[in-house]
């Protein structure tokens, strides 16, 4: 039966359901979330919980799980999109008698918060697709890498870890087959490199995270140097759903080569922000005015960054693009692992990349010197162009650094740290040109480069006069003022101040 | 836990406390996630414990779930009543909570004004 519509007395909206924030998302991965309590147990079986991992273990053979994942075209959703079924392949492949598998909740990514919501909102998803996993490919024990920064996550971890121990679907001869597995958490301390899956391995070993290099991959060599499986939180968050529903139904929704939905953190100038999850080739338009509403004030959207720190932005003229691994990566940004910052005319696309800069500064690990020395020069010759004595040499300096860092650094997060200054490079050129040659900042962000002045609208009414922090503003009352650039620190606060438009920036 | 049929015994006997579909049996829920937790969700799923508790209402399920999605709407509370499309609050508070219980859950009567809708 179709559920009917409550009566009201008007027609607002009364059921998120009808929103358009709702209309166009499909919940596959958060199927869960927001519905049942996640510290129940008896509610995540009540919507099929633990069904597939009772179908697996009494009824498929570990290659025929594989199969399933493999066919159903699913890409692992912290970042690189590598094909799910295949590193599930290589990990069954690999001859030892101790493997493990493990889950990525470290989600580094500023503003990120998908992994996050799937594990505060059905834990139980995760622990049952983790298990899964162990069967599949002949692991016994799993750990959980998730950041000491979310302590709800952490404690429904250990709720949902506690009830499916006590009801045998963790422990030994799970479900009477005679197959053990258990699942452990590890705590991270919150660094971004941690993520990277070397670096992951080597925090949950017990040292200070930092990346090796790969080969040997850690299907091949992982935790305690056995093979080991590794994926993110969504992904995992996937599997049951697929198993319960059949590769096909997963294979059906998305595009060609990237199939099933995707989970994003919306952010940043736009109305709606919120955690959305839509079919993989929605375009960007329909997420950003549709499912967004827009940028706030009637403001115009100007660029919008996926894969945070490590990805780039998509400029408003790409806005129609399919969001999708291979149509992302075509134009120079990436899927990444869901973050969705929204820019509109008043982001300086120079001044978000010296953003993404500041921010990879602070989280290399330091380990190799392309990536320490790199990003910090990098974010130097940023600082350099926001500040206004930038000089077209620095340009083509940041240019040819971007390239020396992407191709010597050891792991991905030097390798992709330039992304965000490559992108705007690409983009939005004339924003730098402006800053460099002009010595402006077209959205008038980089104080470095503006000058508050007082047109001829200025009434003389002195309101400006008593917010002015340092006196920098003069005139007689009635009379036009002016602002001595000398004590000006450009705080804006006139500019808010003032009811007839007279402050002016540029 | 021993069998497929373990499984469906608690699905059954969960089922229908959680997603009821016929008699007068109403579901409420709180989004306590992060996001929830920061805006203020752990007072109202407190008031709207409290509100049926007060008033003797049997056959309602308060309880805390994941993240619903409008963070920026944040507390959420939504209703379930069987047949019924969902009922979306946002933004609530604990005086608003008990509205929601005293009207919508003892009365019948959708609050309106503190829906989803009303909410731009
Ligand atoms: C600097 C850096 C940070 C990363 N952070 C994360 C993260 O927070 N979560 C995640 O799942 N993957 C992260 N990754 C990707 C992992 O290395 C790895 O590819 C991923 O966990 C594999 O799982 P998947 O195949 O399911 O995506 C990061 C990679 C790099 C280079
Ligand atoms: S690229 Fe950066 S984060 Fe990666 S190993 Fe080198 S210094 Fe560390
Ligand atoms: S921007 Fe701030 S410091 Fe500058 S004139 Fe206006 S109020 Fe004074």
């Amino acid at each position: 039966m179709e559920p009917v519509k409550p009566h009201t007395h008007d027609e607002t909206v009364t059921s998120l359901n009808n929103t358009d924030f709702y209309k166009h998302q499909l919940r596959v991965a958060l199927r869960n979330c927001g519905v049942i309590n996640p510290e129940s147990i008896d509610e995540y079986i009540a919507f099929d919980g633990y069904s597939a991992l009772a179908r697996a273990l009494t009824e498929q053979t570990p290659a025929e799980i594989v199969e399933i994942v493999l066919k159903s075209g699913l890409r692992g959703r912290g970042g690189a999109g590598f094909p799910t079924g295949r590193k599930w392949q290589f990990a069954a492949d690999a001859q030892n008698d101790v493997k493990y598998v493990a889950c990525n909740a470290d989600e580094g990514d500023p503003g990120a918060f998908m992994d996050r919501s799937v594990l505060e909102g059905d834990p139980h998803s995760v622990i049952e697709a983790m298990v899964i996993a162990g069967y599949a490919v002949g692991a016994h024990q799993g750990y959980i890498y998730v950041r000491a920064e979310y302590p709800i996550a952490v404690e429904r971890l250990n709720i949902a870890i506690r009830q499916a121990k006590e009801y045998g679907f963790l422990g030994d001869n799970i479900f009477g087959t005679g197959f053990a597995f258990d699942l452990e958490i590890r705590l991270g301390a919150g660094a971004f490199v941690c993520g990277e899956e070397t670096a992951l391995i080597t925090s949950i070993e017990g040292n200070r995270g930092e990346p090796r290099p790969r080969p040997p991959f850690p299907a091949v060599k992982g935790l305690f140097g056995k093979p080991t499986l590794l994926n993110n939180v969504e992904t995992y968050a996937n599997i049951p759903w697929i198993l319960q529903n059949g590769w096909e139904k997963f294979a059906a929704i998305g595009t060609e080569k990237s199939k099933g939905t995707k989970i994003f953190a919306l952010g940043g100038k736009i109305r709606n922000t919120g955690l959305v999850e839509v079919p993989i080739g929605t375009t960007l338009r329909t997420v950003v005015e549709e499912v967004g509403g827009g940028c706030p004030g009637g403001k115009k959207f100007k660029a919008a960054q996926t894969g945070g720190p490590s990805g780039g932005c998509i400029p408003a003229a790409h806005i129609d693009i399919p969001i999708d691994y291979e149509s992302l990566s075509s134009i120079g940004s990436m899927m990444g692992s869901g973050g969705l910052i929204i820019m509109d005319e008043d982001n300086c696309m120079v001044d978000i990349a010296r953003y993404f800069l500041d921010f990879t500064v602070d989280e290399s690990c330091g380990k190799c010197t392309p990536c320490r020395i790199g990003t910090k020069r990098l974010c130097q010759l940023l600082d350099k162009i926001t500040g206004g004595s930038g000089t077209m040499e620095d340009v083509e300096l940041l240019e040819e650094l971007c390239a020396h860092i992407s191709n010597n650094s050891l792991c991905a997060l030097g390798q992709t740290a330039p992304n965000p200054v490559l992108s705007t490079l690409r983009y939005f050129r004339d924003e730098y040109e402006a800053h460099v040659i002009d010595k402006k900042c077209p959205a008038g962000v980089c104080k470095g480069l503006l000058q508050y002045g007082i047109n001829d609208k200025c009434t003389g009414c002195t309101a400006c006069v008593r917010v002015c922090p340092t006196g920098a503003i003069s005139g007689k009352v009635k009379e036009k003022h002016v602002i001595d650039p000398a004590k000006c620190i450009k705080c804006n606060a006139c500019m808010e101040k003032c009811r007839f438009n007279a402050i002016v920036k540029g | 836990m021993k069998s497929i049929e373990d499984l469906k015994k608690i699905r059954e006997a969960t089922l229908e406390a959680v997603c009821p579909r016929e008699g007068n049996a109403v579901r409420v829920v709180v989004g306590m996630a992060t996001c929830g937790i920061a805006a203020g969700a752990r007072p109202v799923l407190a008031a709207c414990e409290d509100e049926v508790g007060k008033r003797g209402l049997s056959n309602v399920t308060v309880t805390q779930t994941g993240c619903i999605g409008v963070c920026r709407l944040e507390p959420i509370v939504e209703v379930y009543v069987p047949g019924e499309e969902k009922v979306t609050y946002v933004k609530m508070t604990e005086e608003k909570a008990r509205r929601v219980v005293g009207e919508h859950i003892a009365g019948r009567r959708i609050v309106t004004e503190l829906t989803i809708g009303a909410a731009e």
